[in-house]
C-alpha cells in the first residue's frame, strides 16, 4: 500500500566480501599448484580447469564426449528420476498422511527401504537394467522419493486439527477434507521436498555415474581419475556443483512465486 | 435471578458430564452435571477462568466431543456430531491461510456444493456485514488480528447456522481492539440475530454482550455456579453504574478476579 520504499546500503566492504573471498580462494589454489607446493599430478590449478572448460566445449577426447553431451546426459537422467520421484512420492506421502489403510500398508515397507543408501542399489540395477539410462533413472528415483514421501506425509499430518473439525461442522466428506484442506496445508512442506529431493537426486546421480555409465558428468570425473588427469576431475566437479546450484535456485524462485499467498 | 421458561427453547443441556483420560489412565473430570437452556436468539455468555471446562461445554454443543453422561438437544433433536446448523468461531483465528477472505467466508458453502454465484452473494453479504468490504481478495496474513476474527465471524454466519458458538474469540486481541470487536459483535448480532453461546474469561466482555451470564466454578470439574440475567439495553457502556454494580457482584462470587 502506501509505504515509502527505503534503501539501506550495506557498507561497500561487506558487499564485496563474497567476491574477495572467492577470489582469494582461487588465487591461493592457483599459487599452491604453480609454486610446486602441491604437485600438478594431484591437483590442477583453476586457470588450467578454466581453459579446459573451453577446450571441452568442442573437444570430445580423451573421455569420448564434449562437455555439453556429458551435461545433457546427466540433466536428462536427473530430471527423469526427479520427476518420477515427485510423481510417485508426493501422492503416496499425501495418501499415507490421510488414509489409515495406505499408511498401514506402505509405511512399514517404506521405513525398511528408506535407510538403504541409493547407491547400494547399483549392482542390482546393473543386473536389471544394464548401464544405460533406465538404471540410473531408477537410482535417482529411489533417492528422490524418500524426502517426497516423508514431507508430504508430515505435511498432511501437520494440518491444523481445528480446521479439520471446522470442515466437519460444514459437513465436509473425508475426501473433501483431504483435497481442500490437507493438501493445501501440506504445500509448504511439499515445496521443501522439491529442494531436498533435487539435492538427493543430483548427488546420487553422480554416484550412479561414477560406477556405471558411458557419458555424464559423473562419468567425466571417473574418466579423469582413470586417465590421471586432475584437471578433468576438477572440471567435472565444478560442473556438477554449478549446475546443481542453478537448479536449486530455479526451484527456489518457482516456490516463492507459488507460495506468495501462504508464506510470511 | 433465573430465566423464565419459554416455548422458544433452542439448546437444552441435561446433566452433561465429561471426563478426559490423560496419559491413558488418569481420568480428569472436566465438567460435571451441567444443565442449561438457551432460548432462541438469546446471547448467552459462559464466563469462567481458564481451565474451568467452559470450552469443553462449547465443544460438546458443537458436537466435537461426546458427553460421558447426559445429552444436548438443538431444537429438540439430540446432537450426535458436528453439523452446519452450528457455526463455530475459535480463539486462534483458524483461517485457511491459502484462501482469500472471500475464499474463507464461502468455504462452508463450497464444501456443501452451493453454486458459485450463489455462495459469492451470501459471502459478500456477510463480508459487508462484518465491515470487510474491499478486503475480499486479501489473504489472512495481510490482515490484522481484529480483521482476521471478523473473517472468522463472517465465515460462521455464512453457513446460516441456527446457533453461533464462539470460543474466546477475542482472546488474542489487544485490549483496545478487543473492546472495539465487542461493540462490533453487538452491532452484528443486533443486525442478524442468532442464538449465541459465547465463552469468555473476561467479565467486562460478558457484561457488555450478554443477555444472560452463566458463571462457572473456578476449578475442575466445571459446574455452573451462578446465573445472571442482564436486562440492560444495548448499546451498553462499560462504565455504566448498573454494569459496575453487576461487575462487583459477579467478582465477589469469583475466587479469582477475572
Amino acid at each position: 500500500m502506501g509505504y515509502e520504499e527505503v534503501r539501506v546500503d550495506r557498507p561497500l566492504l561487506l558487499r564485496l566480501l563474497p567476491f574477495i573471498s572467492v577470489g582469494t580462494f582461487l588465487l591461493l589454489w592457483e599459487w599452491s599448484v604453480r609454486s610446486g607446493m602441491v604437485p600438478e599430478v594431484l591437483l590442477a590449478p583453476p586457470s588450467q580447469v578454466f581453459s579446459l572448460f573451453f577446450e571441452k566445449l568442442s573437444e570430445p577426447n580423451p573421455d569420448g564426449a564434449v562437455l555439453a553431451v556429458h551435461a545433457w546426459t546427466s540433466l536428462q537422467e536427473a530430471f527423469l528420476g526427479y520427476g518420477l520421484s515427485l510423481l510417485v512420492g508426493i501422492p503416496l506421502g499425501l495418501a499415507m498422511g490421510w488414509f489409515r489403510i495406505v499408511e498401514g500398508i506402505a509405511r512399514p515397507i517404506f521405513e525398511l527401504i528408506r535407510p538403504i543408501p541409493p547407491i547400494a542399489w547399483i549392482p542390482l540395477t546393473v543386473f536389471w537394467f544394464g548401464i544405460g539410462l533406465t538404471g540410473k533413472v531408477f537410482i535417482i528415483w529411489i533417492a528422490g522419493i524418500v524426502p517426497c514421501v516423508i514431507n508430504a506425509y508430515v505435511g498432511v499430518r501437520m494440518t491444523q486439527p481445528t480446521l479439520i473439525q471446522m470442515a466437519r461442522t460444514y459437513g465436509a466428506t473425508d475426501w473433501q477434507i483431504f483435497c481442500q484442506l490437507c493438501v493445501p496445508s501440506a504445500l509448504p512442506m511439499i515445496f521443501g521436498a522439491l529442494q531436498i529431493a533435487l539435492a538427493y537426486c543430483w548427488t546420487n546421480l553422480v554416484g550412479a555415474e561414477l560406477l556405471a555409465a558411458d557419458t555424464g558428468l559423473g562419468y567425466l570425473i571417473t574418466m579423469g581419475g582413470r586417465l590421471g588427469r586432475p584437471d578433468i576431475v576438477v572440471l567435472g566437479m565444478v560442473c556438477v556443483g554449478l549446475s546443481g546450484a542453478i537448479l536449486g535456485f530455479i526451484i527456489d524462485i518457482i516456490e516463492k512465486r507459488l507460495l506468495a499467498g501462504i508464506r510470511r | 435471578m433465573t430465566a423464565e421458561p419459554s416455548p422458544t427453547l433452542k439448546i437444552h443441556c441435561e446433566d452433561v458430564s465429561k471426563t478426559f483420560i490423560q496419559k491413558g489412565h488418569i481420568g480428569v473430570p472436566v465438567i460435571r452435571d451441567i444443565s442449561l437452556d438457551v432460548e432462541e436468539n438469546e446471547f448467552l455468555v459462559v464466563l469462567g477462568p481458564g481451565q474451568c471446562g467452559k470450552s469443553t461445554l462449547l465443544r460438546i454443543i458443537a458436537g466435537l466431543e461426546t458427553p460421558d453422561t447426559g445429552y444436548v438437544t438443538l431444537d429438540g433433536q439430540p446432537i450426535v456430531g458436528p453439523g452446519p446448523d452450528r457455526g463455530l468461531v475459535f480463539q486462534g483465528y483458524m483461517l485457511f491461510a491459502w484462501e482469500t477472505v472471500m475464499g474463507n467466508v464461502e468455504m462452508g458453502l463450497k464444501l456443501r456444493g452451493v453454486p458459485k454465484h450463489e455462495r459469492r452473494e451470501v459471502a459478500q453479504h456477510y463480508i459487508d456485514l462484518v465491515g470487510l468490504t474491499g478486503f475480499e481478495k486479501h489473504y489472512p496474513h495481510q490482515l490484522s488480528g481484529g480483521m482476521k476474527q471478523r473473517v472468522g465471524i463472517a465465515r460462521a454466519y455464512a453457513n446460516s447456522p441456527k446457533v453461533m458458538l464462539l470460543d474466546e474469540p477475542f482472546g488474542q486481541l489487544d485490549a483496545q481492539t478487543r473492546m472495539f470487536m465487542q461493540k462490533e459483535t453487538a452491532r452484528i448480532w443486533e443486525h442478524e440475530k442468532r442464538t449465541v453461546v459465547f465463552v469468555t474469561n473476561n467479565i467486562d466482555e460478558a457484561l457488555f454482550l450478554a443477555d444472560r451470564i452463566i458463571l462457572m466454578e473456578g476449578k475442575l470439574p466445571g459446574r455452573i455456579k451462578r446465573e445472571y440475567v442482564i436486562g440492560l439495553p444495548r448499546p451498553r457502556d462499560h462504565a455504566h453504574k448498573d454494569i459496575l454494580e453487576l461487575r462487583a457482584m459477579i467478582t465477589a462470587q469469583t475466587e479469582l478476579v477475572l
